[in-house]
């Protein structure tokens, strides 16, 4: 093994991060260099937590350099393991306490509307992520983490899902394309993840192995859903067997990689990607899970975004990915039920109540008689108007007179 | 006599003198009343000056040694030129090589592009300079390297020191964009026209000597005369005053960063929600990334509203201009001007007025119009859980801003400081200030991208937010929260030795900075 580790990220545009560098030694006992941004106000609670996780992996003597710029101990505890596990074999995990606020689990059919993207190994956009709201917030494993820092973003991933605070968004983490994505889990399952994304899922075969390995880390049995991405041609045609997979709450397609595994460019207009995004939507609505759309990327054109959220809406879809905060409320405003929706839905939900009030058992409108599902949707639909600022919540004060 | 420190009306040790100077301590709000009469400057006589109004000096040297230039002196300079000012170190520098000591340099605000000065401190030509100290020259005081005390005060408060005779300036030093011989001057014209010149005002009018430097010479009349050449002595024409792309350069980029931006958002539906945007109100919006895209929102708000304000105090940039071209505000009454668009409409625009520290901000006046401003909003490096505010130290007690016109701004009628709750884990919401600048009493709410706090003073706002859906929270929740994500923060040491004064609205003493440990 290594005789110097480094990790984490320090430079001029690096904040909220540090960068540790360690050593081990045969005697000399601990020594601590910490220069940090925040030295006067935290260097004591830096320098206490430095010691406290190499006392945790036992090691006596090290030269460890800490160049801070603003990290919380979350980060700081997470660049320390890492380098300590560059330089020696252990299966211990230095773990801080979940938050409470993170204690949660989600429905299956939670709004997923808008899920925002977060480079797994970049703790500052992590910080004020839940502040805008998003249904989602994946932390990033696969495409966003260099090839050389997905081990020490392991160890980030799952320290921000005990201790960040994202306000009620889902947690979700992306993890790497199988097999890498297989130990990937074992750094993110016992850490109250609500959903995981697989990325470039080609086959049920694939969504069945993460299955098993969750079952078998999953020790507190606590509910995680899967939201497999379609992006080759292959997970296209396969789209229907992924989708009725255990645990699968939604559908996500990517588009970058299924137009070049497809031989062909992504366009504005998306004439190349219609099949696809039509065929991952009836897949998912006959399996009853969410279909939801891919990022758009050019996060400066709001306009652009709208037109692209209003298509996605009209194929059927539920949802999108965002790259950036600001894509959260467009996404969720065009998304959110239009007018006519929302008289339809007010109808219905109307009707269901009177009817219960009434204790009649069967829900109707004029002479059509409305299915539970229906009800259902229309209530979502009524949570959504409000949600967005659409509908008051005491609609029903003022309905009819 | 030895110093003696008295607690003032915040509960700070200040000391009875500064500098060898005699001082107040704050005594509250409105508490001061001064007596007497104002400084008056000497009367001077026509006799005296050229009958044909030519008062041009060949160099700056010559207009500094004709004005007497000699040890102990207070030289003035305003900042219209911001970063790009090439004035002060010209004359600290041909005081050097004359080998004169002790200057005490009292800038309107000082740039980074003074670092310069440092040398001049360490060489003993300058004491101690009376205004700003950002950067390196924040921290060369905050080091204690500086041989007398600093004094901060806000752009109100320096002309109140001016007009009062507590800062007796010998040589007001004024570069000008444009001048004529006589001594007339203005901002809005010239390679170097940075809008207006209104810091420069009480210089002008009672400084012993005034002295006006410009790179654009223009036959007399120079028109608009901001700067008058009854109050001038010597003119002086050199090759460049400021380099023009540094003197507009200002915040005037809107932020991208979401988190402001979320925070700006938050401050616009709070000011729509509280009812305080109407049709004929007022607003003063700083030229920070946060403070352009609250500027911003307001313009959605009044289009959507239909509604205008009748006046928007600026500093002025294009997102200003432009809600004035299109209607949207009816006035601009600007205090300094931070880029191309804001120095053209001042020039073309007879609705865009050039206003001095006098006329807005004077505390020692008949009245200044900060108080007539609805809404006014601020910044703040750190807000104690009493709201009193900091903007003038950094968390771990170096000098890092200067007041501005922030102390000034706080008598506006609703004043509201949009602040993330913390800055590189260094949270924002404390339990004390480092440095006080201004009582709790006049700030009123605290906009942070992770809750809203009232004033609990501001009963009417508390009562008509409460069935908002905006996240009002108390202030002590909101440093709770900064605390569970940030850790609390460590008391910072610093030595006994004061290195500058923090002077309120009305030239008594709020604060103390005091040497950093290191």
């Amino acid at each position: 093994m290594a005789k110097i580790a480094q990790t984490g990220e320090h430079g001029d545009n690096v904040r909220s991060d540090c960068r540790v560098t360690l050593e081990l030694k045969r005697t000399g006992g601990i020594k601590i260099d910490v220069i940090s941004k925040v030295k006067v106000l935290f260097g004591d609670q830096i320098l206490k937590l430095c010691k406290d996780v190499l006392k945790f992996f036992e090691i006596k003597n090290a030269v460890m350099k800490i160049e801070d710029t603003g990290a919380l101990d979350y980060i700081i505890a997470a660049r320390i393991e890492a380098a300590v596990k560059q330089l020696l074999k252990t299966d211990k995990e230095y773990l801080l306490p979940i938050i409470p606020e993170n204690k949660f689990q989600t429905e299956k059919d939670r709004n997923r509307r808008s899920r925002l993207y977060l480079p797994g190994n970049t703790p500052k956009l992590a910080l004020n992520a839940g502040i805008h709201n998003p249904d989602g917030i994946i932390l990033d494993l696969e495409d966003s983490v260099a090839p050389a820092k997905k081990p020490e973003a392991r160890f980030l991933v799952r320290n921000g899902l005990r201790t960040v605070n994202f306000y009620g968004a889902e947690r979700m983490v992306r993890i790497n394309q199988l097999p890498m994505g297989l130990e990937d889990l074992e750094y993110i399952v016992q850490h109250n993840v609500n959903l995981i994304l697989l990325p470039k899922c080609e086959s049920a075969k694939q969504v069945k192995e993460v299955n098993d390995k969750i079952k078998k880390l999953n020790k507190s049995k606590r509910k995680i859903w899967l939201m497999p991405i379609i992006e080759s041609a292959l997970g296209v045609i396969n789209s229907y067997e992924i989708a009725v997979s255990e645990n699968v709450v939604s559908l996500a397609i990517g588009l970058e990689d299924y137009t070049a595994d497809i031989g062909t460019q992504r366009t504005a207009e998306g004439k190349e990607t219609f099949f696809a995004r039509c065929q991952v939507v009836n897949a998912a609505r006959a399996a009853k899970i969410q279909p939801i759309d891919s990022v758009f990327s050019d996060v400066s054109d709001m306009e652009a975004l709208k037109q692209n959220v209003l298509t996605s809406k009209s194929l059927g879809f539920d949802g999108m990915g965002c790259i950036h905060p600001r894509q959260i409320p467009v996404i969720h405003e065009y998304f959110a039920p239009d007018d006519k929706e929302i008289d339809k839905a007010k109808k219905i939900v109307n009707a269901f109540i009177i009817a219960t009030e009434k204790g009649l058992g069967v829900v109707s409108l004029g002479s059509k008689m409305i299915d539970p599902p229906v009800v259902k949707r229309a209530q979502k639909t009524i949570e959504q108007a409000i949600e967005v600022g659409k509908l008051d919540s005491d609609w029903r004060k003022n309905y009819g007179n | 006599m030895a110093t003696k420190l008295i607690k003032n009306a915040v509960g700070r040790m200040v000391p009875d003198k500064i500098n060898g100077q005699k001082v107040t301590p704050y005594k509250g709000v409105g508490k001061y009343r001064p007596t007497g009469r104002k400084f008056a400057p000497k009367i001077a006589s026509c006799a005296d000056y050229p009958l044909d109004g030519n008062k041009l000096v060949p160099t700056l040297k010559k207009a500094l040694i004709k004005a007497g230039l000699k040890d102990g002196m207070t030289i003035s300079t305003h900042h219209h030129f911001r970063n790009g000012d090439l004035v002060a170190n010209m004359i600290f520098k041909i005081a050097h090589e004359m080998g004169i000591k002790d200057l005490v340099w009292f800038p309107s605000a000082s740039f980074p592009c003074q670092e310069g000065m440092i040398e001049y401190m360490k060489a003993g030509t300058i004491h101690h300079i009376e205004g700003s100290m950002n950067g390196p020259l924040g921290k060369f005081a905050s080091q204690g390297k500086m041989k007398g005390v600093g004094v901060l005060r806000s752009h109100g408060g320096r002309y109140q020191a001016v007009q009062d005779g507590e800062v007796q300036i010998d040589i007001a030093v004024i570069a000008a964009p444009t001048a004529d011989p006589f001594g007339n001057a203005n901002g809005v014209n010239g390679s170097s026209a940075c809008g207006l010149l209104g810091f420069a005002l009480a210089d002008s009018q009672y400084a012993d000597k005034v002295i006006v430097v410009t790179d654009n010479l223009v036959p007399f009349p120079c028109i608009p005369w901001q700067i008058h050449g009854n109050y001038i002595d010597y003119v002086v024409k050199i090759d460049q005053v400021g380099i023009p792309e540094k003197i507009v350069s200002g915040t005037t980029q809107i932020t991208k960063s979401p988190d402001r931006l979320h925070i700006a958002e938050l401050t616009a539906q709070f000011c729509e929600e509280a009812e305080l945007i109407k049709d004929g109100f007022s607003f003063q919006a700083g030229a920070g990334g946060t403070a352009l895209s609250i500027g911003i929102y307001f313009g959605e708000i009044m289009r959507r509203k239909g509604i205008k304000a009748a006046f928007a105090r600026g500093g002025s940039n294009k997102y200003l201009v432009d809600m004035l071209e299109e209607g949207l505000v009816g006035y601009i009454l600007d205090g300094q001007t931070f880029d191309l668009d804001g120095v053209r409409s001042m020039r073309d625009n007879p609705r865009h007025v050039n206003t001095s520290p006098f006329t807005s901000y004077n505390y020692h006046g008949k009245g200044n119009f900060a108080g007539i401003l609805d809404i006014v909003i601020l910044g703040a490096t750190e807000v104690d859980v009493n709201f009193n505010a900091n903007v003038v130290t950094h968390s771990d007690g170096y000098l890092l801003h200067g007041i501005g016109g922030w102390q000034n701004c706080l008598f506006g009628k609703n004043v509201i400081l949009p602040i993330p709750l913390f800055r590189d884990r260094i949270p924002v919401i404390r339990d004390e200030v480092t440095t006080i600048c201004g009582p709790g009493e006049l700030i009123d709410i605290i906009v942070t991208e992770r809750g809203i706090a009232i004033n609990p003073l501001r009963k009417d706002l508390i009562k008509k937010m409460k069935n908002s859906k905006l996240p009002i929270k108390t202030i002590q929740e909101l440093k709770e929260e900064a605390e569970r994500i940030c850790g609390k923060p460590k008391a910072i040491e610093f030595e006994e030795k004061i290195i500058a004064a923090i002077k309120w609205v009305d030239g008594t003493v709020i604060d103390v900075v005091k040497k950093v440990k290191e």
